[in-house]
């Protein structure tokens, strides 16, 4: 037996647990429904105003409707477990804490990617009412698919740490928010600012844009591939899965 | 209704199930004194019979400045149904969560089937079965579904004859198709049951198997205990002594995090302060009644309940019938019971002083 002996097992459950509550259904709607009307709003993506073959407008809105969409789904992933006391049946199963957590982080992760999928006929009408860059749509759906990775490691470890599926829900959508803004021009330069101080207004700049999710997703969105966009993304993942793995060990008898 | 046809059932799969072993009167007997007097039986002292499947040498936890499990150490046999008796609070669940594999120890060493749980965790837990308290499961999920769940989990190679068995033991057979989240108490309980049995455990822990079921559904869960027993080794929690009279072969009683009492069910009704006493009741008032019995040295005390009727207290807790109906052979009777230890007047006389 090794350490991942169980994660199949608990993957697949949460992965079919989506789909067999109204839960799964009511997000993809409200996803589906919320990324396409920003899309083709006058107010927001445009899409039909600037006549091009681009997804520029599906993908400016992605991480905005993440920050909402991505904790509602990793909430219950923990909270529900300890509120119900079935993290004790789990955890005394032959299943290491780190397959459970695995297990139901890329069952998470599916169901997100399962939901981008499904966005998918706006790329075929792009491509039937112009000639698109595909490299970019590739790019920047794979952009979408990491930002939904982050985003669930960071909301899976608040519901690690709560029992409250609505606590963890704020704390999540609090956090991704932050990583959010924090690489907004506005919040740079707010920063650079505060930091001139001390002579250090640029360094502090470019380590706060380096820690941002938003700077990383646009450079995919743009078509670009960099080895250091995909180092930050799975460092990133990697880092909140060990924190809330850490975090649940602590707190799952509590 | 609903758990009518489970015995007959049960007594197919085990029928040699009413021979458990009602082992020997531990040497080690419990005190009866309010004191904290560990008195642990050493292995093999109650009922040897079979191999050693749990051991737990000078396991402790603490939850912060409490001490929930405080340096106990026992070993539990094959064949063994070890009941563990305590007040609220008093360290049963964290011992079972420990040797579960859920909790860690701050202290001390877990053996189960020969696997140590610190070093060998999965492996442990692979030979354990296991009811949390409350039986907690996925609501949403059908019985079937959550018991492939659990059969994939613990990789048992032919997943649907496992279930059949076990919806047939459990007699879950008729709502195996019902989302658990839609089923009574008492079927919940037998779902959990159903996932500790399903890969047919060496080791079972049950946290309060029968806790909240109506009579009806406690006697289903405890004839089926007692049907799987002769081959497994069993620990349950409870706080129903009657439960312990019924299907343990040993019994301990836990306070504190400490071991008060460790023997036979038979050695603990013994000792309960209540064996042995003898209800006399006289047609007619006689207020010497309870001086002449006093004068007799076989009587340790005499409780008047009224005029005519008393309780009478035998000295070492040995059966005086017999000489009772010598010293009033003249006397007219209305009524004479020779009254059973109670477990409950042990439980208290041991717990109480340490609780309150």
């Amino acid at each position: 037996m090794s350490r991942f002996t169980g994660l199949r097992s608990v993957f697949k459950r949460e992965f079919k647990g989506y789909f067999a509550s109204p839960l799964g259904y009511i997000f993809i709607v409200i996803f589906l429904v919320a990324s396409g009307w920003l899309t083709l709003s006058r107010d927001f993506g445009r899409f039909l105003e600037l006549r091009q073959a681009s997804l520029d407008p599906f993908f400016t809105y992605i991480p905005w409707l993440f920050v909402v969409l991505v904790p509602a789904v990793a909430m219950r992933l923990w909270a529900e477990e300890r509120k119900t006391g079935t993290v004790e049946l789990l955890f005394t199963l032959p299943i290491t804490l780190e397959a459970s957590y695995l297990g139901k982080f890329l069952a998470g992760w599916c169901f997100l990617s399962f939901s981008l999928v499904l966005s998918l006929p706006l790329v075929f009408q792009v491509a039937r009412l112009g000639d698109p860059d595909w490299g970019v749509i590739f790019t920047g759906y794979l952009g979408c698919v990491l930002l939904a990775a982050a985003y669930l490691s960071i909301g899976m470890l608040f519901s690690a740490i709560t029992k409250n599926q609505v606590v963890a829900f704020i704390l999540g959508t609090t956090a991704t928010v932050a990583f959010l803004i924090v690489g907004l021009p506005q919040s740079l330069e707010t920063i650079g600012k505060y930091f001139d101080v001390i002579g250090l207004g640029g360094y502090a700049e470019q380590l706060f844009l380096s820690l941002s999710v938003t700077d990383h997703f646009d450079t995919m969105t743009r078509g670009l591939l960099e080895v250091g966009t995909l180092m930050f993304f799975i460092l990133f993942t990697v880092g909140w899965l060990i924190c809330g793995m850490v975090a649940l060990d602590r707190t799952k008898a509590s | 209704m609903e758990e009518n046809n489970t015995s007959n059932t049960m007594a197919d799969e085990a029928p040699e199930a009413s021979s458990v072993d009602t082992a020997p009167a531990s040497e080690t007997a419990p005190t009866s004194e309010p004191a904290p007097a560990v008195t642990t039986a050493p292995a093999g002292a109650t009922a040897p019979t079979g191999e050693t499947l749990v051991s737990v040498d000078n396991l402790t936890k603490h939850y912060g400045p409490i001490r929930a499990v405080d340096g106990i150490s026992f070993e539990v046999r094959r064949g063994e149904v070890l009941g563990f008796l305590g007040p609220n609070g008093a360290g049963k669940t964290t011992a079972m969560r420990l040797i579960t594999g859920f909790l860690e120890p701050d202290a001390g060493r877990i053996e189960v089937a020969g696997h140590d749980l610190a070093t060998d965790s999965l492996a442990a837990r692979q030979k354990i079965g296991y009811l949390p308290e409350n039986a907690p499961a996925y609501g949403e999920m059908t019985v079937t579904g959550f018991l492939e769940f659990i059969g994939e989990a613990r990789d048992i190679s032919d997943i649907p004859q496992a279930i059949a068995r076990v919806l047939k033991m459990t007699a879950l057979t008729k709502v195996q198709h019902q989302t658990i989240e839609t089923l009574s108490k008492g079927f919940k309980r037998r779902v959990g049951l159903a996932q500790a049995l399903i890969h047919d455990p060496e080791v079972l822990i049950l946290d309060e198997p029968t806790d909240g079921l109506d009579p009806n559904q406690k006697a289903v869960v405890q004839q089926l205990l007692a049907n799987i027993a002769s081959n497994k080794c069993i620990i349950v929690s409870t706080h129903i002594l009657d439960e312990v009279e019924r299907i343990c072969t040993r019994a301990m009683i836990i306070s504190q995090g400490q071991i008060l009492v460790d023997s036979t069910p038979q050695d603990l009704i013994s000792q309960a302060p209540s064996h042995n006493v003898i209800r006399l009741t006289l047609q007619d008032d006689d207020p010497a009644l309870a001086s002449r019995l006093e004068a007799q040295d076989w009587c340790s005390r005499v409780e008047v309940r009224s005029a005519s009727s008393v309780d009478i207290y035998p000295e070492g807790g040995e059966n005086h019938l017999v000489d009772l109906l010598d010293l009033i052979k003249d006397t007219p009777i209305q009524d004479v019971h020779l009254q059973e230890g109670r477990l409950d007047d042990l439980f208290r006389n041991v717990t109480e002083g340490i609780t309150t």
